[in-house]
């Protein structure tokens, strides 16, 4: 939006002087526009040799899969993946029902609620949480996290087991699904709060300040100006949130005691397991066959977060247009 | 709201009318308050694991952490010996990300000045479309596509410094692109034209004076970029693997990194100790996790003081 001022003035020079024009200029328009192509040549590269080094492993026969030890009897790679497939959505969903509304709650406490000056130090407090590393969160859930859960777990497996979600007994140690559910939450909170929060930010003040003057209190006003011109962008950085979620390795692989069903017990161990997860945990000591075949789980993972992520940021781009905020 | 009621006029009014008006509606009130309640609680929810886990990592951390930790690699350390340190995985971290800088900072550099001087038309809006998908690859694709691509070209099984740097740039590039872009387009167009009209080629005002003016923001953003890729581990375990000793080598042979170090140390577990054995520590592998853990946290948040400094104390907007 900016540049608009300078193109009319850019190109007159430009065009007077095309014949003298020196070289450098066009060496660095060359350049910089190559940068442009190969980010899109770059993308277009992962899932190119994603599907050559996963081609061997979706055109082999059902006896040639069956020799890696990790592949069911019937040597299918789609009954392979498709427990893997559930596994990540579940711990990604998982994860958002239990983010998204505290972060838009921290967002609003942010934007609206927690004192001027204070707001940007609390900001950069949540933004900590994203700083980090992943492997770090694996750490803290495996030895801290698991063991503290787990009699809360007992508890909710005790009182609510007749629901098959909260199937009992709870397993000790807590290396289930629930508790990698509360990680990744605690990991994808951050994304999911700033982008609210910038989104909460830019509610028109007259809107605020008319609900303000027909006598709404703060909630009101929050409820009826804040949220549904924000709705679009907690949408959205939810489903950021989810593309993070599903591609998240070193928490899964570090607490989750894996297995390949489709189960939805989320206090049991050894039932679930994720695509990326999976992944770390066989590559090392996998076969040429084994490591094809877990690229190839990998390209169905790419697919997934690629197609969150465009229909995610697709709505922050429509959002874009019609807010007139930029 | 309901002390300043003024008694003269509302005698005139009618009862109901003048109740509507003064009474104080608990149920909104009441409301009011809970919700404010309700999102205060939300923020105090979230500083619970955050403070939690730097507690924790910072105690169980430090007793491990000393000069011998950071000087000695983990090389003929076995058991539950009280041995062994991070050195190799310090350098291996060190080298595999400066080297995924390299790559990353001109393309995405060159990217942000293409998108924000030069792009128009479709190639831009693809490329800024395209820059925010690729946010979102999950760090083992990126190591899985840094695999492959070497793959092809080295056969199977291959593992070396630089396949772990191009998955870490493949990660760090959009990072790169972004802030960079932001930074870029906060250059004022009068600073531009100025330079236009002194007859300057549009390279030249772009080296000179846009990148010059935004040059502490986009070194900001590099180092916040850095700082996001230095504790990746699922790329690395893949297209690294794991090594005991100190290799300098980025093109050959398997590297240790830091985060890849807290794995390997977690995934070992509890040492079996023989009671008659003294010099056994059964936790020493979650000690060392621990440790490296603490000295990984560091090198992060070190990082994102210092980016966020830089941009204090060099901002040209700052007189605003």
């Amino acid at each position: 939006m900016t540049t608009e001022p300078t193109t009319p003035a850019a190109p007159a020079p430009a065009v007077r002087r095309a014949s003298t024009r020196d070289r450098a200029g066009r060496i660095f328009a060359g350049l910089s526009t190559g940068a442009g192509a190969l980010i899109l040549i770059v993308l277009a590269a992962v899932a190119g040799f994603l599907l050559l080094e996963a081609w061997p492993a979706l055109t082999a026969g059902a006896e040639e899969l069956t020799s890696i030890s990790w592949i069911p009897d019937d040597g299918s790679l789609l009954t392979y993946v498709g427990p893997l497939i559930f596994g990540t959505l579940v711990a990604a969903v998982l994860a958002l029902l239990l983010a998204v509304p505290v972060a838009i709650g921290i967002a609003l406490f942010i934007s609206h609620y927690a004192p001027r000056r204070l707001s940007s130090a609390l900001g950069y407090v949540v933004d900590l949480l994203a700083a980090i590393p992943s492997v770090v969160y694996g750490l803290w859930g495996g030895l801290v996290l698991a063991p503290l859960v787990q009699p809360v777990w007992q508890w909710l497996s005790e009182t609510l087991g007749w629901i098959p979600l909260f199937e009992g007994p709870a397993a000790t140690p807590a290396r289930v699904m629930m508790t990698v559910g509360v990680v990744l939450a605690v990991m994808i909170l951050p994304i999911i709060t700033a982008v609210s929060r910038e989104v909460f930010l830019q509610t028109p003040r007259l809107h605020e300040e008319a609900a303000l003057a027909l006598g709404a209190t703060r909630w009101e006003m929050v409820r009826m100006a804040v949220i549904p011109f924000g709705r679009s962008g907690v949408i959205s950085a939810s489903m950021l949130g989810l593309g993070r979620a599903l591609g998240e390795t070193m928490a899964v692989l570090m607490i989750l005691s894996p297995g390949l069903t489709y189960s939805l017990a989320l206090l049991l161990a050894g039932r679930q397991q994720t695509i990326a997860a999976n992944i770390a945990l066989q590559f090392p000591e996998a076969s040429p066959l084994g490591v094809s075949a877990l690229i190839a789980t990998g390209l169905a993972l790419f697919v997934i977060t690629l197609a969150v992520n465009m229909l995610a940021r697709w709505v922050v781009a429509r959002r874009a247009d019609f807010s007139g905020a930029n | 709201m309901t002390t300043t009621t003024t008694s003269g006029r509302a005698t005139g009014a009618a009862p109901s009318t003048r109740d509507v008006l003064t009474r104080p509606d608990t149920r909104r009130k009441l409301v009011d308050r809970t919700m404010r309640g309700v999102v205060t609680l939300a923020f105090l929810v979230a500083l619970v694991p955050l403070l939690s886990l730097v507690w924790t990592v910072l105690v169980n951390g430090f007793e491990r952490l000393s000069p011998y930790f950071l000087a000695v690699s983990m090389r003929g350390v076995f058991g539950g010996m009280d041995a062994g340190g991070i050195h190799h995985a310090i350098i291996g971290t060190l080298l595999v990300t400066g080297f995924a800088a390299l790559i990353s900072v001109p393309i995405g550099l060159l990217t942000a000045i293409y998108l924000v001087e030069y792009g128009t038309g479709r190639l831009a809006r693809w490329v800024t479309f395209f820059v925010d998908v690729m946010t979102g690859i999950p760090s083992i694709v990126a190591g899985l596509f840094a695999y492959a691509l070497f793959a092809v070209f080295f056969g199977p099984g291959v593992r070396f410094g630089v396949v772990g740097a191009v998955a870490l740039s493949v990660l760090m590039t959009p990072v790169v692109v972004r802030s960079s872009e932001e930074m870029l387009r906060l250059v004022p167009n009068e600073l531009r034209e100025a330079a236009y009209a002194l007859g300057v080629p549009k390279w030249l005002t772009i080296v000179k004076v846009v990148l010059r003016t935004s040059a502490a923001g986009i070194v900001t953003g590099i180092m916040l970029a850095v700082a996001r890729v230095i504790g990746e581990t699922a790329p690395l375990l893949i297209t690294l693997g794991v090594i005991d000793s100190i290799n300098y080598n980025l093109f050959e042979g398997r590297m240790m990194t830091l985060p890849v170090y807290v794995f390997r140390q977690y995934q070992q577990g509890l040492v079996p100790c023989r009671p008659e054995q003294l010099d056994c520590i059964a936790t020493i592998n979650f000690d060392r996790a621990w440790a490296a853990a603490l000295v990984l946290i560091i090198i992060v948040l070190v990082l994102n003081l210092l980016a966020r400094l830089i941009a204090r104390w060099f901002s040209p907007t700052r007189g605003h």
